[in-house]
């Protein structure tokens, strides 16, 4: 019996929600985008955490390879590999990428990613675009690759309702030791914790986001400023500026050029960057520049898993564009 | 020699404590400050879209309590509040509808206690004993009272058309987390809960609506639960095909493995938890649970699975609930090979991890519920190992 509690749903509202989209294709949005145009995209928007040629960076997935791996050790599975269906994709980028910025691409974009995603596994030639109307035309190698759940036959054996209680094996041997791999997360003492606290407390309190004098009368180019919002871009999936921003996968860059290293309030930096901070790192021109050149190589252990910026050009642009941010 | 603790006048016992007003929402006291989730930083990219575990080795009874119990999300853990929440139900129904959360409490609610154990639980031991500890190996579950509205309530007013075989649930956060769920189950005893032991639900675990899918995988207990779509079939989402399926030795995948079977764990002694004690009288404590049903019983064996023992289940066994089992022995001070082993209602044993390697080969990832082995040695350290 119905209680008549709720309200009926607006087409526009479920239009707005109603994103998903089925293996036959149902559900998605006209439009096309090619392989050109999603090597672009996918540079600018998707390369960060997955690498130019959809080769994965550090532990961020790979999209593309390990094709004929799935009956070996280690399988490597990529939309290519192992995906069954190319709806999957598409939903997937639509509603949740870039991680940090979901939900912030078009139709076209999407389109365009996906096609260069299928190209990146060779499933495509360079030429190909992928459209509403194509789009079923696509089957990915691993379609067949599944089956339904088959436990409760295939492991039949383990349903016995007479389980062994004496005498069920002669010998037992130690075979494996976790001690030996020595992978457990050590567990800090609960003392170390708190002092690191406090030491914690004593770093806040020093002066810390004094910017040398020098550097704090720079006038700003407004043409610099510009480039570096464009080049922005990249740092964007993780890194938020301006009024209201949060940290997300990385920390609020407001004020940040001058500031002194890992002083985002609630922000968990990596050991290399709260070491880097302990030291008295500033953020200044020079040491900005070179942490954007190459992040890793400027700090071993730092969690921004960003390749860097290639030209000079744009690393001073990005400069001037973070000193034109501020959260005020 | 008389012990000071007793014969003289301690602080606590002179001095005064706290007023009520110290803390109007309790913490536990510093001294249990150990008593943490903990992540692996090794096992993903960040920490968003990421795993911690449950400290089962230092909890007893079977209630996990909100603020320790194990979290994963996809996208981080959103804030949204009540007066931003909406439940949207279409696709093939009457009539679509949307919920507020003023709304679901309007509804006749259920409370139940369940399990969610995420289907990864033990993943990282496939290919050999790998972690330290009960917490690592085991803690990626939780088991609470959840309050809330059956999802065939919410169904049934929006009314569903025969031609609806699926629900397709989501979340409302970045990565929706979208999966495909059997008609028949979402009839049956799924639940959408707002509040969990007594409490609102925490933001990690889905403030103000979560999905409760009692013996399924955690993946599928959607969090931030903001819509529901009747469908015809399955929508194959990434978290039902590249995700949560089950690679076997032959290259082929097992997908819509959603039942967790039955599994159970020594939580004490364990390598988080040593003996201190010495000789003498132990409690051997752990957990059983299973996704087909109640818990019937489990066995101990302190050689390594030779022979075994049954254990004292704390309370009989409820549906798809944890369930606390003790052996009290008389330890001797010898070497063990601490197992032990659940039986469920539909007559299901826990296998050992060389049984499940024969069916399912080598690169599983999800779905392992083999037998546990600590090794507790002379001076009362235990190590996780395999056995032969």
């Amino acid at each position: 019996e119905k209680l008549g509690l709720g309200r009926p749903a607006l087409p526009v509202e479920i239009a707005a929600w109603d994103l998903d989209v089925a293996p036959d294709g149902t559900g998605l949005p006209e439009g096309s985008g090619d392989v050109f145009t999603g090597e672009e995209i996918f540079a600018e928007k998707c390369a960060v955490c997955h690498g130019d040629f959809a080769e994965g960076v550090g532990n961020w997935p790979k999209l593309a390879g390990g094709q004929g791996t799935l009956d070996h050790d280690d399988p490597l599975k990529t939309v290519g590999s192992y995906w069954p269906y190319l709806s999957t994709t598409w939903d997937y980028v639509n509603r949740s990428m870039p991680f940090g910025d979901a939900q912030s691409l078009t139709p076209d974009e999407v389109y365009a990613i996906v096609a260069y995603i299928l190209y990146s596994n060779d499933l495509v030639e360079d030429d190909f675009e992928l459209s509403k109307a194509t789009f079923t035309d696509v089957e990915l190698p691993n379609t067949d690759g599944f089956i339904i759940d088959d436990r409760l036959e295939a492991e039949a054996h383990f349903w016995t309702d007479e389980p062994c209680m004496a005498n069920c094996k002669d010998s037992v041997e130690i075979t494996m030791r976790a001690r030996v791999l020595d992978i457990t997360p050590e567990v800090e003492v609960t003392k170390a914790t708190a002092a690191e606290a406090e030491a914690d407390m004593e770093r806040a309190e020093e002066p810390a986001a004094i910017a040398p004098a020098e550097e704090a009368v720079v006038v700003l180019d407004a043409e610099l400023v510009s480039k570096g919002e464009k080049t922005f871009k990249k740092c964007k999936s993780c890194h938020q500026v301006g009024e209201g921003a949060k940290s997300k996968t990385g920390p609020v860059l407001n004020n940040i050029i001058g500031a002194s290293a890992g002083n985002v309030e609630g922000f968990r930096y990596s050991k290399a960057m709260k070491a880097a901070a302990a030291d008295g790192l500033i953020w200044n021109e020079t040491e900005m520049a070179a942490f954007l050149a190459k992040p890793k190589k400027y700090m071993k252990g730092t969690k921004m898993s960003f390749a860097g910026l290639k030209k000079d050009a744009e690393i001073d642009a990005v400069i001037a564009y973070l000193r034109s941010v501020s959260g005020r | 020699t008389p012990d000071p603790l007793i014969t003289e006048v301690q602080d606590w016992a002179s001095g005064l404590g706290d007023g009520v007003d110290a803390t109007p929402y309790g913490l536990p006291i510093e001294y249990e400050a150990d008593v943490v989730r903990r992540n692996v930083e090794w096992l993903t990219a960040d920490t968003i879209s990421s795993i911690n575990f449950t400290p089962i080795h230092a909890l007893d009874g079977t209630i996990t309590p909100q603020g320790c119990a194990f979290e994963r999300h996809h996208s981080g853990a959103i804030e949204l509040r009540k007066e931003g929440y909406r439940l949207m139900i279409n696709g093939l129904v009457d009539t679509p509808l949307v919920f507020t959360y003023a709304d679901l409490e309007r509804f006749p609610r259920e409370n139940r206690v369940y399990f969610c154990e995420c289907a990864a639980n033990s993943g990282m031991e496939w290919a050999g004993a790998q972690l330290n500890g009960a917490q690592f190996t085991h803690g990626m579950i939780h088991n609470m009272e959840y309050s809330g509205v059956s999802l065939r309530t919410l169904l049934e007013e929006a009314g569903v058309n025969p031609a609806g075989k699926w629900v397709y649930v989501e979340g409302a956060d970045a990565s929706s987390n979208g999966r495909s769920i059997p008609l028949e189950k979402a009839m049956d005893d799924v639940l959408v809960a707002f509040k969990a032991n007594g409490e609102a639900l925490r933001k990690e675990h889905g403030y103000p609506v979560r999905l409760v899918v009692p013996g399924w995988e955690g993946n599928m207990w959607i969090k931030w639960l903001r819509r529901i779509e009747v469908t015809e079939g399955p929508i194959e989402s990434r978290e039902e095909t590249s995700k949560y399926t089950d690679t076997l030795a032959d290259g082929t995948s097992r997908k819509w493995t959603w039942e967790m079977d039955a599994k159970s764990v020594v939580t004490s002694p364990s390598p988080q938890s040593p003996i201190k004690h010495g000789v003498g009288p132990l409690v051997i404590s752990g957990l059983a649970w299973s996704g087909r049903g109640a818990i019937t019983g489990v066995d101990v064996s302190v050689d390594g699975g030779k022979s075994w023992t049954e254990a004292r289940l704390a309370a009989p066994g409820t549906d798809k609930a944890l369930t606390r089992f003790y052996l009290d022995i008389n330890w001797d001070g010898s070497e063990m090979l601490l197992q032990s082993r659940a039986r469920d209602a539909s007559g299901y044993v826990q296998p050992t991890k060389a049984q499940l390697r024969e069916v399912r080969g080598l690169n599983s990832i999800y779905h392992n519920n083999a037998i546990q082995t600590w090794w507790v040695k002379t001076d009362g350290e235990a190590e996780n190992v395999e056995v032969s």
